[in-house]
Formats: C-alpha cells, sequence, structure tokens
C-alpha cells in the first residue's frame, strides 16, 4: 500500500463530563483510498466515537483527544477555522444514522445540499444547485425535482438516508464515514442503502468507513473488518478472514449471535455479561471479565494489538492463531 | 398553506365573539352603579330614570349587549359617562399611544433577551450564562411599578435626565416624533422593557442550549458550515417559539401595563381602564377591554399564521 488516505495513530479520546470516561484508547488505524473499512462492535465499543473524533465532532471543551489522525497527510487535530470547515464534508464526510435527525428540519433539502456545496468553494449559486439536483438523481430518489424542495419530514425514512447519502456526497469527500447508515430503516430498505453505497463507493473511487453492529451489512460493503471492544481495535483483517476464521473470542462470540437461517430451532448465542465502564476501564483485556478463555495473564497486561499475515489481533489465548508473517 | 390560514381566521371569529360577550357582562359583575359618577346622591327619581334610559340602562342586559355589538360592529362604542366624548375616538387615542410605548418596550425587551439568551444559550454555564439568568430572574419577579418608581426617582428627581410623566411637554397628549416627546417616553418604555426581557432571555437560552445538543446541529458542523452558518440554523429554528412567546408578551404589555402606565400617568389603554374602573364608566370600560381583547386575539392570529412560514411542520 502507497501512503494511505487516512491513518491514525495511538489515537485517544477522553471524555470529562461529570465523570470520566475513556472512549477510545490508542487506536491505530489505516486506510488505504478506495478501500472500504467496516468497524463493528456493540455499542459504546467506541466506532461512532471514532468517525466523529475524524470529524473533530466532539465539543472541545469537554473532550481531550491525544495521537494523531492525518489524512491526505494533513495533520486534522492541528486543522483551525477555514481549513478545517472545508475538511469536514469536503475531503470527508458523513453519514449520519438518524436521517431524520440529522436534516435541519425547517429547511428544505435541497437547500441544504446547496448550502453544503456552496460551503465547499462554489460560488455561483445556480450551479450549486444543479449539482444538488444532480445529486439526488445520483442517490436514485424518484421524482428528485420535487424532493428537491421537500421538507425532510415530507420523505420517509429510506428517500431521507438516500438525501443525506447525496448530501454527503455533494462535495466530492475521499472519505465517506457511514455511521450506522442503516440502523434506522426498514429491512427492505436497509439492502437498497447498502447496495447504494456499494456502488457509489465503486463509481466514485472514495474510501469508507461505514459503522455497523450488523456482520451481514458488513460482508455486504467492507473489504476488511474491525472489530473494537471498549475503545480498542481487538480484531482486524480482509472481511473472509474473520468470517472464516475469526481469532479474538470477542469476534467469535459476536458472529455466533447474529441470526440467520441456519440457526432456526437453535437458542440464540449471546455473549455474557456487558460491556465495561468506560469511566473505570479493567486493568489487562477489557474483554477478560466475559471470556471464556481469559486466564491470569488476561487480567493483568492489556494484550498487544499484533500484526500478522491475516490482520492484527490483540489476544493472549485467540481461538485460533493468527498466521505469521 | 392558504387552507390553514383561512381556518385561523375562522377560528378567530367565535373567540372574537366570546371577547365581546366577556368585556360587556364582566363590567356588570363589578359592584357600584354607574349613575352614581355622574348624578348627585341626592337627584331626584326622575332624573335618574331619564338618565337610565339615555344610556340604555333600563332595558334587559342580553338587548343592551345586543344593541352594544351591533353599535360596536359600526365602529361605534357609545358615549363615555363621565366625559360625554365618544368612547371609540378615546380608546383609539389610548391604543396609539399604549402602541408606542409597548412597540418600544417589546423592541427593546424582545432584541436585548434575544441576544442575551442566545450569549447564554452558547456559553451556558459561563458567566455571562449567570449573569442572563440572574437578569431574568430578576426581570420576572420584580414588581414594575416599583421599578417605575425607582427609576423615577434616580432618573428624573436625582438626575433630573427625564421627565417623569406625561406623554409630552406641557401635559400635551398628542406624540409628535421628536426628541421633546421621546424624553418622555423613555422611563415608562425601559421599565416595560423589563418584563419581556426576563421572559424572553430565559426562553431564548434553554431553546438555544438545546438546539446545540440536537443530532442536526452536529450534523451541520459535520457538513464543513461556519459557525455563522450554524447559527443561522439555530436562530430559525428558534424563530417560531421565540415569536409565539413574544406574541403574547406584546398583548400583555398592550393590555397589561395598567400600573406602569398610571406611576408615569401615560395616556394609554391602561391609564384608561383604570380611569374607567375608577369613575365606574362602564361604555369607556367594555370599550377599551374590548378593543385590547381584539388586539389580542389580532396578535396571536399573526403569530400562527407566521410560525408556519418558518417552520412548515407547524402549517397542519
Amino acid at each position: 500500500m502507497s501512503a494511505p488516505l487516512l491513518s491514525l495513530e495511538d489515537l485517544s479520546v477522553q471524555f470529562h463530563g461529570n465523570r470520566k470516561a475513556s472512549a477510545l484508547n490508542q487506536v491505530n488505524l489505516e486506510l488505504g483510498a478506495g478501500e472500504v473499512l467496516a468497524l463493528l462492535g456493540e455499542s459504546g465499543s467506541g466506532k461512532s466515537v471514532t468517525l466523529r473524533t475524524l470529524l473533530r465532532l466532539h465539543p472541545a471543551s469537554r473532550t481531550k483527544i491525544q495521537g494523531s489522525i492525518r489524512v491526505e497527510g494533513q495533520d486534522v487535530l492541528a486543522m483551525k477555522g477555514r481549513d478545517l470547515e472545508l475538511y469536514r464534508g469536503g475531503t470527508v464526510s458523513m453519514v449520519f444514522q438518524e436521517p431524520g435527525l440529522a436534516f435541519d428540519p425547517v429547511y428544505t433539502i435541497g437547500q441544504q445540499i446547496t448550502e453544503s456545496i456552496l460551503a465547499h468553494g462554489e460560488k455561483d449559486v445556480g450551479k450549486a444547485k444543479a449539482q444538488a439536483l444532480e445529486m439526488l438523481e445520483k442517490v436514485q430518489i424518484p421524482q428528485a425535482k420535487r424532493r428537491f424542495d421537500a421538507y425532510p419530514h415530507e420523505l420517509s425514512g429510506g428517500m431521507r438516508q438516500r438525501a443525506m447519502i447525496a448530501l454527503a456526497l455533494a462535495c466530492k469527500p475521499r472519505l465517506l464515514l457511514a455511521d450506522e447508515p442503516t440502523t434506522a430503516l426498514d429491512a427492505t430498505v436497509q439492502i437498497q442503502i447498502l447496495l447504494l453505497l456499494r456502488e457509489l463507493q465503486r463509481e466514485t473511487g472514495m474510501s469508507v468507513i461505514f459503522v455497523t453492529h450488523d456482520i451481514g451489512a458488513a460482508v455486504e460493503v467492507a473489504d476488511r473488518v474491525a472489530v473494537m471492544y471498549a475503545g480498542r481495535i481487538v480484531e482486524e483483517g480482509p472481511v473472509s478472514r474473520i468470517v472464516n476464521n475469526p481469532c479474538h473470542p470477542y469476534t467469535v462470540g459476536l458472529l455466533a449471535s447474529t441470526v440467520g437461517p441456519e440457526h432456526r430451532g437453535k437458542p440464540l448465542q449471546a455473549i455474557p455479561g456487558a460491556p465495561p465502564d468506560l469511566a473505570n476501564l479493567p486493568g489487562g483485556c477489557s474483554f477478560a471479565p466475559r471470556c471464556s478463555r481469559a486466564s491470569a495473564q488476561c487480567s493483568s497486561q492489556v494484550p498487544p494489538l499484533v500484526s500478522g499475515s491475516g490482520g492484527r489481533l490483540a489476544c493472549w489465548n485467540p481461538v485460533s492463531q493468527l498466521e505469521n508473517q | 398553506m392558504i387552507a390553514y390560514i383561512l381556518k385561523r381566521l375562522l377560528y378567530a371569529v367565535p373567540i372574537a365573539l366570546s371577547v365581546t360577550v366577556i368585556s360587556f357582562v364582566l363590567v356588570f359583575l363589578a359592584p357600584g352603579d354607574p349613575l352614581n359618577a355622574i348624578a348627585p346622591a341626592d337627584a331626584p327619581e326622575e332624573v335618574i330614570t331619564a338618565l337610565k334610559s339615555a344610556y340604555g340602562l333600563d332595558k334587559p342586559v342580553p338587548v343592551q349587549y345586543g344593541l352594544w355589538l351591533w353599535r360596536a360592529l359600526q365602529g361605534d362604542l357609545g358615549t363615555s359617562i363621565a366625559s360625554g366624548r365618544a368612547v371609540a375616538g378615546e380608546v383609539m387615542s389610548a391604543v396609539g399611544n399604549t402602541f408606542l410605548l409597548a412597540g418600544l418596550a417589546a423592541g427593546v425587551g424582545v432584541t436585548l433577551g434575544c441576544i442575551l439568551g442566545a450569549l447564554a444559550g452558547y456559553r451556558s454555564g459561563g458567566w455571562i450564562d449567570r449573569f442572563a439568568s440572574t437578569l431574568s430572574v430578576i426581570g420576572v419577579s420584580i414588581p414594575h411599578y416599583w421599578l417605575g418608581l425607582v427609576l423615577t426617582i434616580v432618573f428624573s428627581i436625582w438626575l433630573g435626565w427625564f421627565p417623569a410623566m406625561g406623554a409630552g411637554p406641557g401635559g400635551s397628549e398628542a406624540w409628535e416624533w421628536n426628541w421633546e416627546h421621546f424624553r418622555y417616553l423613555i422611563l415608562p418604555a425601559l421599565t416595560m422593557a423589563v418584563i419581556p426581557l426576563g421572559i424572553i432571555t430565559r426562553t431564548v437560552r434553554a431553546l438555544v442550549a438545546d438546539m446545540l445538543e440536537q443530532e442536526f446541529v452536529v450534523a451541520l458542523r459535520a457538513r464543513g458550515l461556519s459557525g455563522r452558518a450554524v447559527f443561522q440554523h439555530i436562530a430559525k429554528n428558534t424563530a417560531p417559539t421565540v415569536l409565539a412567546v413574544a406574541g403574547l408578551q406584546i398583548g400583555y404589555l398592550m393590555g397589561g401595563s395598567i400600573l406602569v402606565e398610571t406611576v408615569f400617568a401615560w395616556p394609554g389603554t391602561g391609564f384608561l381602564l383604570n380611569t374607567a374602573i375608577f369613575q365606574r364608566d362602564i361604555p369607556l370600560l367594555q370599550g377599551t377591554l374590548l378593543v385590547l381583547c381584539l388586539i389580542f386575539v389580532v396578535l396571536n392570529l399573526l403569530v400562527d399564521i407566521l410560525q408556519p412560514l418558518i417552520d412548515p411542520r407547524m402549517g397542519r
């Protein structure tokens, strides 16, 4: 891989409001141009925090960020003012989980897309409008002209998410962050949106980080999967390897807890326990208290994320070994 | 949208009618006989009867109401018992004066309230937030006639900057657009501005602080919009609620300023109501009440019509 589009180095995020919480703990991650990465994990594992930190959306007064974020060689954490505005939505943009909440309710869809295009350097209002309309057509919104003047509440959930994607792609970002883009939608619409995202990704060649807790969705769109737990990446590798040969007990548990036709009539496998309190992380491996393979070492030492030919793994007692390089 | 406006207009009709009934009947519930105010205590029976029939007070109340409403619809609110002048004219000149006062007070109060509230909402928890909260608590809880008296003592008696009472030099009641007249407006307007200031500050602060936590504001930032552009979005989202609160406040100021107008002897509707009550001037009281209530109804109608123009979710 040549110079990666995105690289996170030892990225840690701490929130200090009423109580401290370590939402991300020394995350290292690289993403190449045109690559699609799925971030997989339970609620509170740090997936969404990673995305929001990439766009620096957390309130600065309550957030402490350490480490570095580089996108196209630029230091994101050092960006200020206009540079940051151009970066947000220009270089990197985001599709939110709830399209119903992420649009401003008192502006039309068209106004909002146009505004975003104008904020990223387009001077001509007419051109910006035409471009916005073109985007709505590109995400296959029927009767795009009419939908252009519709308010968010006048569209269905699926249409709103399409419009959200149109908005996110309007300024031709190099990297798209999709934060559980299908969670709030009906099952049939979910698949349509996933297919649309994959199609647009292939067409534009952008990179995508796709946050989900739905392994099926991850398999559908991603090249690579990174599994997160308690603000750390615990396992990472190509989709096929993760699905066929998961090494981390947590990944194994996640895969076992998905529902498929072959599970009919059998009891659903759940991972016992709940994710740890981010304000009070256990000393060793965060997953140790819930892990059936945990040893004394697991609860005293944090396992390092070790690279192998099948990706990366942070586990003292893996279910199966990651092949060495 | 047009259907919505028509519906709102239609709703206003029964409201306005009930307002006329209440304005008319309320007065009869109060103790005291209007004739006492004009006829001497020892007036002979025939004089009283003649006066009663002259003012129509000998007819049953529903008939009186019908006649009054019929004339009111034609713009005739009767004659003031105390002054003998047409009520409509008296009320209209008072409404004009109050409109000036309430307009300036609301302008100052709402503008300052929006600015302070927005600053406090953006900096919630900071010193400006604490300052704004304190100010709004004071604004809401302070007795306004007392504030009026204090301002009079400080600015008219001690400093001599502004006149203490009246609406113009030499007791003139006719407003003119010059500094000589404007000086008279300042103290009562400042006193009255404190009322909407407190409430609007609190409302805007709560709205803005809440709005900043909303997902869509995060999403606006994620699109790379500048702080100013994000603020425009927030402003447009808060506008309908602010408008509704401001509309109510202006309505109260138009009619509810009896104490302030009395303290400053400002010849407005509050002052007129006060006079009418003390003189038991029933036609004047009814006419003033009616006009004030109608202004209130119209203000709310305006707010109802304006709101969905800003937020289309409301127009249904």
